[in-house]
């Protein structure tokens, strides 16, 4: 569906650069800019997300409670997961989408530049509210972030404003996607077909349909929350007929495809990174799609795998443990394949490489007990137990946020026009993994041994587990100040970066300037160009 | 010199890879073997679980292994130093279609145990006992439906003590902190047991690791679960679903023991109901009331309203100098039998006997900086609970005693 | 919208309404939050939110209008739109699909169970919990929540309803052919009964919900089933209102001249959101109302 009279400016304006000021950022249309804005939203984000998860790693330091109130560290784990998954990992592969997808389908823009930026506004919003909840008398959300009822409505005040706060994010992720659909169908370049498009791209356009397939349906599930709270309805209460598992299916529905929105990205972007220091063509580039596209699919049907504990039918029991086992053989390949393009390469080991290799083998380790999980006999073991805080953590730390420090070092030269500090760069990516490690792995054996998730005290068992845990946290908490402190120092100089910045590089971003002027492809790149820059 | 600098990279892969795999045999070497791992469990479907999943943990084991063997061999074999040219191969049918087959058969090998040991977990049928468990914010009701027993089980008192914030107390003191309950469910051996489990307020979870039980309580419905244990002992266990502030605090005993013991454990409750009964047909000294009401508050009521009386504000409402805790008694006692609806303020009428609910009315009316005077008689909990007293008419008799005593008659 | 080929993608700059957007949807949850609560300062931050946004909708649709009557927009833009209208409308078949998953939930599988139907617990639920509760749709379950009440019988209005909608369906796609030869006074006429007929849809709807709660004891606390009721058809209403705006607006425009033969995106946009009404109602009324 793409045009051939594409992709040059309206010619209503001449100026070309930025608006000065205070008022580039507020009303910027450009994907650019709006990018930016993404990834210092989420950067931010993050240090309060990690803030909160360093609280609750210090009151687990010791057995017994030594810093805060049982109420307010359940409302830190509620918190610290809303943060890190709607304010850290979605803003920030918006934001990439943002900077990277025009650039490379060959595009000026995205389709819809004011919808973009309100897309981007509505989010500090969002958060402001949602923060200022734990100002409020009743304190924030305290009941996880899964938001079962009937727990979270005992939630004080504070509750409508949770809410809404979860409507805003909804209307900007759904907003945002509804965006990169229209672009990526719409604002290639002529000769881009969608076999030729990036991986990134393709991951983000299946990404894209989730978020707009699930997140309404969240809307729905936090709306009957809100008129069971407030309006007297029966949706969760049994006396009036309803069911408090209901939500859990309604809310499943949407939070799997979820977390796989956190995921599919990172995909994309480890399915750049790799072939570049590989030096080699990614292995199985359309078997690459179509197993994104199988997980998606698949990803609707294996919701109540976090509900094997509630009581199902053992008809569903057995369907939902079989589907979710299935997701394995799609992840399986998307593994294989890149191991298999990294076989026989030439590669390097540049910083950008090492957090994709280090993504690789530590999602495959969440992945793998994700596949336990999955096994409900053991789940209802495992359940409601750090084994599944260790399972998710390894797949989203190590995996979504590890691409995403990937992506930031991989794209930097090409934001800034400056290489970052390699040797620093190292020096991240090894104190940032082993710490995560002794982070993450202990949660593995005292979850096996049976600390319950979601508790600001344990026995005394656990104790040196959790000390350990708690030192890798901040660790890796302290690690990550070492990568502000390099992405600030690029951005403020340094070596000047070529237009291709790495020798192995394919794609179209690689063909603009470093920086990437404000504006890129008000011209179609050629058919040559881009039959140069694929895979 | 190049070499060199690119091996490191590659030795450190490896030992970050290695900390955890080897980390795992040394620390059980160390003796942490019972915090690594799960437990084997005492009933026949704990340890088939056990198994299974010490099956796809090998599994699991075996395939990363490979995966980053792989992996490593290629990072150390094909690197750009070694001065090696890229190949150019970027698919092959063949090897696609065997690794995506291949797994797939071996989750088929690893779904078949899972099924046949989930549909015997499933299996409710021929049961020979019946407990009833209830959970609340945040203990347990344990009711042996067949033989007309229950009570409630929760956090041992000085472990509640030991775990408040800034309590001073020394833990290690504690063999098994906050894993303690005042009262354990006991359950005979080699008898097949269905539990049925439901909850008062919001979602708990009953899980004993080592009998391989967990399901969900949930308001208004009732989940069933079973389990036959096979060796008589202490099993522990916790609410394994988020239930509010004290969901850390809500621990499981379960004490399995011989018939006869069961047997005689159940008469003696029985007995102790006949006290119980007895108790709330006589006249109680102030005194009595308040001492046993310190202990009911201490162990009901203190989580939320605070063992000084304060509550938590914007939370839980201060007693001392409460409207209802100093207002009128009738009230007052309502209050507590019948909760505050859409707060979590329950109804304790079902749950504290009345002498229980007489005691702790009259100790918050008395104490925690409250000072009333008037006290609660477990008999008119009892006339007002079986409906021989409407509340008016409570009203009218329990108020022209206070008006009694404000003008020193009774003394 | 006119296209004119050749000019390109058109991007514009300095987007000022989103921000104005933002707070206004600020201001408004702000001020209905502290009003669900009883805090201090609801209703006059609701208002405000209110204002902004309208403000808000008129200056960026105003805009949009302009630069489209202007010409700024070629085919290529015209595509983009079509696909955010689509995949919109798809996010709110999305949002409506949670509010039927739970109806299809609570009375194939809750409802039952707590009727003593089915495996696992059911029986003991019943048994134990809701003992003398028999299991019958419609219901407001064991606890009777809201007390006694009537359901709402298919036959009267909701048929009409029904019917009115289905009318309106056919004006709104007689307006389009008419658009589309180029007849624009006709679109216009069309357009107008379409209004009509949904303004009436609206009307009936308000009256049922006072029926409802007047006469039949039939509310919004009325257990599973008043929760349902009001929840789907209030949403389903509240879309209705929404579409007969856009018509309406449309409508204004046309009578200004706007629109083409070739272009009428924002009336198709309009009109492919009423048909997603539409659909919405029938499924409403097998489910809701008939079955
Ligand atoms: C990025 C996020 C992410 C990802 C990608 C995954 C991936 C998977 N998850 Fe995870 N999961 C979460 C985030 C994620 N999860 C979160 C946040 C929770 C907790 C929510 C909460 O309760 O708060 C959770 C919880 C969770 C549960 C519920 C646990 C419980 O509460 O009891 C289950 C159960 O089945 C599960 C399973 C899986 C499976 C099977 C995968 C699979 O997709 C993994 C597939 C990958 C592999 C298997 C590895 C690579 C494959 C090979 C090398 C091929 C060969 C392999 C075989 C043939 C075995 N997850
Ligand atoms: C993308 C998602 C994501 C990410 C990145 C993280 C990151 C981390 N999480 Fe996360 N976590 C979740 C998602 C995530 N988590 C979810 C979904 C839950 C479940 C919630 C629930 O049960 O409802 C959870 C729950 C959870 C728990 C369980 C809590 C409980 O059950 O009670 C713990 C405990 O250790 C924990 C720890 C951590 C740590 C230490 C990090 C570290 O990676 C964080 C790194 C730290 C920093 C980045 C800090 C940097 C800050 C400084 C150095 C100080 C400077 C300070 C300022 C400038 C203010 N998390
Ligand atoms: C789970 C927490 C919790 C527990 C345990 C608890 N309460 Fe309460 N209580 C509350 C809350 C919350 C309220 C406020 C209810 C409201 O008005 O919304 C309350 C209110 C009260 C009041 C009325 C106070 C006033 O002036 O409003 C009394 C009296 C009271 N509780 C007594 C008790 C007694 C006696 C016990 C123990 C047997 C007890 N409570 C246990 C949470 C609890
Ligand atoms: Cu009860 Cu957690
Ligand atoms: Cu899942």
């Amino acid at each position: 569906m793409s045009y051939s009279d594409t992709a040059h400016h309206g010619d209503d304006h001449d100026h070309h650069g930025p608006a000065p000021g205070l008022k580039r950022w507020l009303y910027t249309t450009n994907h650019k800019d709006i990018g930016t804005l993404y990834l210092w939203f989420s950067l931010l984000m993050f240090f309060i997300g990690g803030a909160m998860a360093l609280i609750i790693r210090a009151e687990l330091f010791q057995p017994g409670i030594q810093i805060v109130d049982p109420m307010f560290f359940n409302s830190m784990t509620t918190m610290h997961a809303i943060v890190m998954i709607f304010g850290v990992v979605m803003p920030a592969f918006v934001g990439l989408a943002n900077w990277m997808i025009p650039m490379m389908l060959g595009a000026p823009d995205m389709a819809l530049p004011r919808l973009n930026n309100w897309s981007f506004w509505i989010m500090p919003f969002a958060f402001t509210i949602m923060l200022s909840t734990l100002f409020m008398d009743s304190g924030g959300p305290a009941g996880g972030w899964t938001l079962y009822p009937p727990l979270t409505l005992q939630m004080g005040d504070s509750f409508a404003f949770v809410i809404f706060a979860i409507h805003f994010m909804g209307i900007s992720s759904v907003m945002g996607s509804i965006n990169i659909v229209a672009t990526i169908f719409n604002m290639r370049a002529p000769g881009m077909t969608l076999m030729k498009m990036p991986l990134f791209v393709w991951t983000w356009l299946i990404t894209a349909y989730l978020l707009i397939a699930t997140i309404p349906v969240f809307a729905g599930a936090v709306t009957m929350l809100l008129t069971d709270r407030y309006f007297g309805t029966s949706f969760f209460s049994a006396a009036g007929g309803g069911d408090p598992v209901m939500f859990q299916h309604i809310f499943w529905f949407f939070g799997h495809p979820e977390v796989y929105i956190l995921i599919l990205p990172a995909f994309g972007i480890i399915s750049s990174i790799i072939p570049t220091f590989a030096r080699k063509p990614l292995f199985g580039y359309d078997s690459m799609v179509y197993a994104t596209a199988s997980i998606a699919f698949l990803s609707f049907i294996v919701w109540a795998h976090h509900m094997f504990t509630t009581g199902m039918p053992l008809a569903a029991e057995l369907f939902f443990m079989f589907s979710t086992m299935m997701i394995s053989v799609p992840t399986g390949v998307k593994v294989f394949n890149w191991v298999a393009t990294m076989w026989k390469g030439a590669m390097t080991f540049e910083t950008p490489m090492l957090f994709a290799i280090g993504f690789v083998i530590m999602f495959t380790i969440g992945g793998l007990s994700g596949l336990m999980l999955a096994i409900t006999p053991a789940d209802i073991q495992y359940h409601g137990t750090y084994f599944v805080v260790a399972h998710f953590h390894y797949v989203l730390v190590p995996g979504a946020i590890y691409s995403l420090i990937a992506a930031t070092y991989y794209w930097i030269p090409k934001w800034t026009g400056n290489m970052y500090d390699e040797k620093l760069g190292k020096i991240h990516f090894w104190t940032s993994t082993i710490f995560v490690n002794v982070l993450f792995f202990p949660m593995h054996f005292v979850g096996l041994a049976g600390m319950p998730r979601r508790i600001p005290d344990y026995s005394l068992q656990f104790a040196d587990w959790n000390m350990i845990a708690s030192i890798g946290a901040f660790g890796f908490g302290f690690a990550q100040l070492l990568f502000v402190w390099v992405v600030v120092k690029c951005v403020r100089g340094g070596a000047k970066a070529t237009d291709e910045v790495w020798e192995g590089a394919v794609g179209l971003e690689w063909t603009v300037a470093s920086p990437a002027p404000y504006h890129t492809f008000e011209t179609a790149p050629s058919r040559q160009l881009i039959d140069k820059n694929h895979f | 010199m190049r070499t060199r600098k690119h091996w490191l990279p590659m030795a450190l892969v490896i030992a970050a890879l290695g900390i955890p795999l080897l980390g795992m045999p040394l620390a059980a070497i160390a003796g942490y073997g019972d915090v690594l791992n799960m437990p084997v469990g005492v009933t026949e479907i704990s340890k088939k679980v056990y198994g299974l999943h010490m099956l796809i943990f090998k599994i699991c084991c075996v395939i990363g292994a490979l995966v980053f063997a792989v992996m490593i061999y290629s990072m150390v074999m094909h690197r750009k130093s070694k001065g090696v040219t890229p190949a150019t191969f970027h698919e092959s049918t063949t090897v696609e279609i065997v690794w995506t087959v291949v797994p797939f058969v071996i989750l088929l090998l690893m779904a078949w145990p899972a099924a046949k040991v989930l549909i015997q977990m499933e299996d409710f049928s021929d049961s020979e006992m019946t407990v009833k468990v209830t959970a609340y914010q945040w203990r347990w009701h344990y009711d042996y439906i067949d033989e007309g027993v229950n009570y409630y089980s929760q956090l041992a008192a000085d472990h509640n003590v030991a775990r408040q914030k800034d309590s001073g107390v020394d833990l290690s003191g504690f063999e098994n902190y906050i894993r303690e309950v005042d009262n354990p469910l006991v359950v005979p051996v080699g008898k097949k047991i269905r539990f049925l489990h439901t909850a008062a307020d919001v979602l708990h979870a009953w899980w004993v690791p080592a009998l391989a039980v967990k399901k969900d309580s949930i308001p208004g419905f009732i989940n069933e679960n079973w389990a036959r244990i096979e060796e008589p002992g202490v099993y522990r266990g916790k609410c394994a679903e988020l239930c509010g502030r004290d969901h850390g605090f809500m621990p499981i005993v379960v004490r399995a023991v011989s018939q006869e013991e069961f047997d005689a454990f159940i008469a003696e409750q029985k007995a102790a109901g006949q006290t119980a009964e007895l108790d709330s047909e006589r006249q109680w000294a102030k005194s009595e009331l308040l001492a046993r009401g310190e202990e009911v508050y201490q162990r009901n009521c203190v989580s939320c309203h605070q063992a000084n009386g304060k509550g938590i504000p914007g939370m839980f409402p201060s007693i001392h100098g409460s409207e209802i805790a100093t207002g009128d008694i009738v009230r007052h006692l309502q209050t507590v039998m019948d909760g505050v609806e859409g707060s979590p303020m329950q109804a304790f009428g079902s749950s504290l006997s009345d002498i229980d609910l007489a005691s702790v009315i009259t100790y918050q009316r008395n104490d925690l900086g409250n000072d009333m005077g008037d006290v609660m008689q477990p008999y008119y909990v009892k006339r007002l609970r079986s409906g021989t007293t409407s509340v008016s008419a409570l009203d009218l008799e329990l108020n022209s005693l206070t008006s009694g005593i404000s003008t020193g008659v009774s003394n | 919208m006119s296209a004119a080929s050749g000019s390109g993608y058109y991007i514009p700059h300095e987007a000022k309404w989103p921000i104005v957007g933002s707070i206004g949807l600020y201001l408004f949850f702000m001020g209905f939050g502290k009003l669900l609560n009883d805090q201090a300062l609801g209703t006059p931050l609701l208002v405000a939110g209110s204002v902004v946004l309208i403000v808000m909708m008129f200056g960026w649709f105003g805009l949009v209008i302009k630069e489209s009557e202007a010409g700024t927009y070629n085919t290529q833009v015209d595509v983009s739109f079509r696909m955010a209208m689509m995949w919109f409308i798809f996010s709110e078949v999305m949002f409506f699909a949670a509010f039927f998953g739970a109806l299809f939930y609570a009375r194939t599988f809750s409802g039952p169970w707590l009727g003593g139907e089915g495996a696992g617990g059911a029986a003991a639920t019943n048994a134990v919990l809701w003992s003398g509760f028999d299991y019958i749709w419609p219901n407001n379950g064991p606890g009777r929540v809201g007390g006694d009440y009537q359901p709402m019988g298919w036959f009267g209005l909701p048929l009409i309803n029904t019917l009115l909608l289905l009318t309106s369906g056919i004006t709104c796609t007689i307006a389009h052919h008419a658009i589309k030869d180029g007849n624009r006074t006709k679109m216009v006429k069309w357009l107008a009964a379409t209004c009509l007929l949904g303004g009436i849809f609206v009307l009936c709807q308000a009256f049922e919900y006072y029926e409802a709660y007047a006469h039949l004891g039939l509310k919004m606390t009325s257990g599973i089933y008043g929760s349902t009721f009001f929840m789907l058809t209030g949403f389903h209403g509240f879309h209705v209102t929404m579409g007969a705006i856009m018509l309406f607006v449309v409508m204004l425009r046309g009578g200004r001249k706007h629109f083409s033969a070739e272009n009428h995106f924002a009336f198709e946009a309009a009109a492919w959101y009423w048909h997603f009404v539409d659909v919405v109602w029938l499924g409403l009324f097998i489910f809701v109302y008939l079955v």
